[in-house]
């Protein structure tokens, strides 16, 4: 842990991201609301939520489609477990009424498990499969949702966010408190992602992602290395659900469908699929383009009102198609070849972990 | 020693048999449900009671047994589902398997061939909004999908040549650059389609548009089997998707371009070493393919209709449908095309109705079964080949 002994580069970004940290920190305290309620708490759950993707993808070979669908999840059953019914809870739920605490453990051990049993089913598949599979998943949860009227129906679940457990206190009242606990979480789940792709296990992932056949002659599991590394994917989402239902006290399949998991994947690959702070860095990108660009028409190619195509969506998909096709690492890519072009940091070794295998 | 040798043989040997008669579990579990489903479709499921409730066996119709019209209906309307099915899915399978690019944009590819057909077919009959079906006739309806489909053709094959061409063989980010091919496209489709609302506030109506069938078609036949009569509408549509099908194995089995196609599928290194022109291939692959997904939307917006949004319902249909069939075949999407519609129909049909307001539609948890049960027997799909 020695300044003194990080490559150039390390002490470079270790710097930005100390900087990037205190200003976050203080960001409540000086700036305005809009900043930290809206953007900044939207992008460090989003942020987590698109972490869980890049940490398949660059870890485990395995882009995934589901984790908007497990992000998804988890909110629904935190919604169905939370909320009581009764007067100003006319939607569609369980309305169990547990108490919000285990309700939180009980829902990210569910999301986990049905994460567990979705990454058996798909994890004997690769590549271009594996992407079609999970992309099956999203779209099989949105219509479960939305059909399924008990648990959630189309018009989804409201008023989570009044049931937030004791020790957290009222997230209506003090929006400052969900800020911290999105930021917070960020962190654990960086640092977390950081540990595991460390511990045996991750660097096993690392061998199954490059070599599949050597690795299952050496005796790996090689289903059960990816159905674990999906699992813990799905138990990322499932905390970047709950912040989402606190964060906007509804989830409806609206949340889950085609597009969202698209705009999730456009955020891990904005910001780059190959190194975990690109998720959040990604996330804030589009939540900014998102929030800034909304009523920006495209010049002969939009309608009239926002709603009606031609602006947003054209934008983002442009700005998506251009980073694929320019830079497939996304911003975290640029930065990358920006510092390895600069005469300060010629002749250190890369850290970016390699690319994933093409298969 | 040998003493030793041979306790440890015994006990390798018990293991061995033990864990085959394992793996037979997942395989007996799947034929007994599958006997099950089926048991349960001819002979034990109940007309519910008009009123709701009831017990566990009770559906909307009857066992088929017992009500064997309603039985050959859901047949024939999983048959020609199916086949619409087909007609869209076999284009995303060309495309897939010869040059292993997922068409994230097919769904999308799928609309704008709905919509362009739509807005030919009003400007032709010069009706409103809806055209009766007997003042259409079948000129008015072929030219729209005549002219709907090299329209597709034409955009799937300027995707190919500009963004899919120059980065061939990375999969994925081929896929992403199709994803944002879709966005695009499906955002300008809500921006630009139809034509004939040309404000805001007619905007917020949605623009769900059906085409219309030509008017010989708006009648029902009599099957002659069990008192069944059945929409011509419907049957030209299983005709369509069967003369597709045909059509399609005629030529990659029968000419020479097939052949040479089937090639490249197969190894695609060593035929171009052989000196085909693979690059010729793919663009024709994708010429189909992309012409395939407009003729499917026309079929389908005539029977039922076409809105955005249903480019993620379509490219997962396409999806599901490849990967239960397996890759690189016609016979594939056809089988994945016919089990898919099996399976959502009957279980639309014939599950439970316990209460009014629960559980109407257990359909898309069935499609997840059925995937889950393909690929864990095979993860390739029903036809998949090689590894």
């Amino acid at each position: 842990m020695n300044p003194r002994e990080w490559t150039p580069k390390q002490q470079l970004e270790r710097g930005i991201a100390a900087g990037v940290l205190v200003l976050v920190l203080v960001w409540p305290a000086l700036f305005g609301s809009y900043w930290s309620h809206q953007i900044l708490t939207e992008t460090f759950l989003f942020g987590i939520a698109a972490a869980s993707l890049t940490f398949l993808c660059a870890y485990g070979g395995m882009v995934s489609l589901a984790q908007t669908a497990l992000f998804g999840i988890a909110g629904v059953i935190l919604g169905n477990l939370v909320t009581q019914g009764g007067p100003g809870g006319t939607s569609k739920a369980l309305h169990l009424g547990w108490d919000p605490t285990v309700a939180l453990i009980v829902t990210i051990l569910m999301t986990t498990a049905i994460g567990l049993v979705l990454g058996a089913v798909a994890s004997r598949s690769t590549g271009i499969y594996f992407l079609m599979i999970t992309l099956t998943y999203s779209v099989i949860a949105t219509y479960v949702l939305g059909q399924v009227t008990k648990i959630s129906g189309f018009s989804g679940i409201g008023g989570i966010n009044r049931y937030t457990p004791g020790w957290i206190g009222s997230i209506l009242d003090h929006p400052n408190r969900l800020y911290y606990i999105a930021l917070g979480v960020s962190i654990v789940v960086y640092l977390l992602i950081r540990y595991v792709v460390r511990t045996p296990f991750g660097i096993t992932l690392q061998g199954v992602r490059d070599e599949p056949l050597r690795m299952n002659s050496l005796g790996y599991n090689v289903p059960l290395h990816r159905t674990l590394a999906f699992g813990f994917a799905a138990f990322l989402a499932s905390l970047a659900g709950v912040l989402y239902v606190w964060w906007s006290g509804q989830i409806a399949p609206g949340n889950v469908d085609l597009p969202e998991t698209i705009n999730l994947l456009v955020m891990a690959v904005i910001g780059g699929l190959w190194r975990i702070e690109g998720a959040w860095l990604g996330a804030f990108a589009f939540i900014v383009i998102e929030n800034y660009v909304r009523d920006f028409q495209v010049p002969g190619l939009s309608f009239g009102g926002t709603l009606f195509g031609g602006s947003f969506n054209t934008i983002i998909g442009i700005l998506f198609l251009v980073i694929v096709c320019v830079s497939p690492g996304g911003l975290m890519g640029i930065w990358d070849r920006l510092v390895a072009a600069s005469g300060r940091v010629r002749g250190a070794a890369p850290r970016v972990p390699a690319a994933p295998a093409e298969q | 020693m040998t003493d030793y040798a041979e306790s440890v043989r015994g006990r390798a040997d018990r293991a061995l048999r033990l864990r085959a008669i394992w793996r037979q579990v997942p395989r007996v579990l799947v034929v007994g449900a599958i006997a099950f489903a089926i048991a349960y479709v001819l002979f034990i499921t109940e007309v519910s009671p008009l009123s709701g409730g009831g017990s566990w066996r009770t559906t909307t119709f009857g066992s088929a047994v017992h009500d064997p019209g309603s039985f050959l209906k859901i047949v024939l309307d999983s048959l020609t589902f199916a086949s619409a099915l087909f007609i869209v899915a076999s284009g995303f399978a060309l495309i897939f398997g010869l040059m292993r690019v997922v068409n994230m944009a097919h769904g999308a590819f799928y609309l704008l061939g709905g919509y362009i057909a739509y807005e030919i077919q009003q400007s032709m009959t010069g009706q409103g909004f809806s055209i009766p079906t007997s003042e259409v006739n079948t000129w008015e309806w072929l030219l729209p999908l005549l002219v709907a489909a090299p329209c597709i053709a034409v955009v799937g094959l300027a995707t190919q040549q500009i963004f899919l061409r120059w980065n061939q063989g990375q999969e994925l980010r081929q896929a992403l650059i199709t994803i944002g091919i879709s966005v695009i496209v499906a955002d300008q489709i809500i921006a630009h389609f139809p034509r004939a609302t040309s404000t805001v506030a007619q905007k917020f109506g949605g623009n769900a548009v059906s085409m219309t069938w030509p008017g010989w078609t708006d009648r029902f036949v009599d099957m002659h089997v069990w008192n069944v009569e059945y929409s011509l509408a419907r049957l030209v549509m299983f005709a369509l998707g069967v003369a597709v099908g045909v059509g399609l194995w005629l030529w990659l089995y029968r000419t020479k371009a097939g052949i040479v196609i089937r090639a490249g599928v197969d190894d695609e290194q060593m035929t171009s070493a052989l000196g085909v022109n693979i690059q010729k291939s793919f663009a024709i692959a994708f010429v189909v393919g992309s012409a395939l997904a407009a003729v499917g939307a026309v079929v389908w917006a005539s029977q039922s209709n076409i809105a955005s949004g249903q480019d993620g319902q379509w490219l997962l249909n396409s999806l599901v449908v490849v990967i239960v069939g397996g890759m690189g075949s016609i016979f594939g999407a056809a089988a994945g095309a016919l089990l898919y519609a099996f399976v959502l129909n009957f279980s639309a049909s014939y599950l439970p109705v316990t209460s009014a307001d629960c559980c109407g539609q257990y359909s898309p948890i069935f499609t997840f079964i059925l995937i889950a049960l393909v690929l864990a027997f095979r993860p390739r799909g029903l036809f998949g080949r090689g590894g």
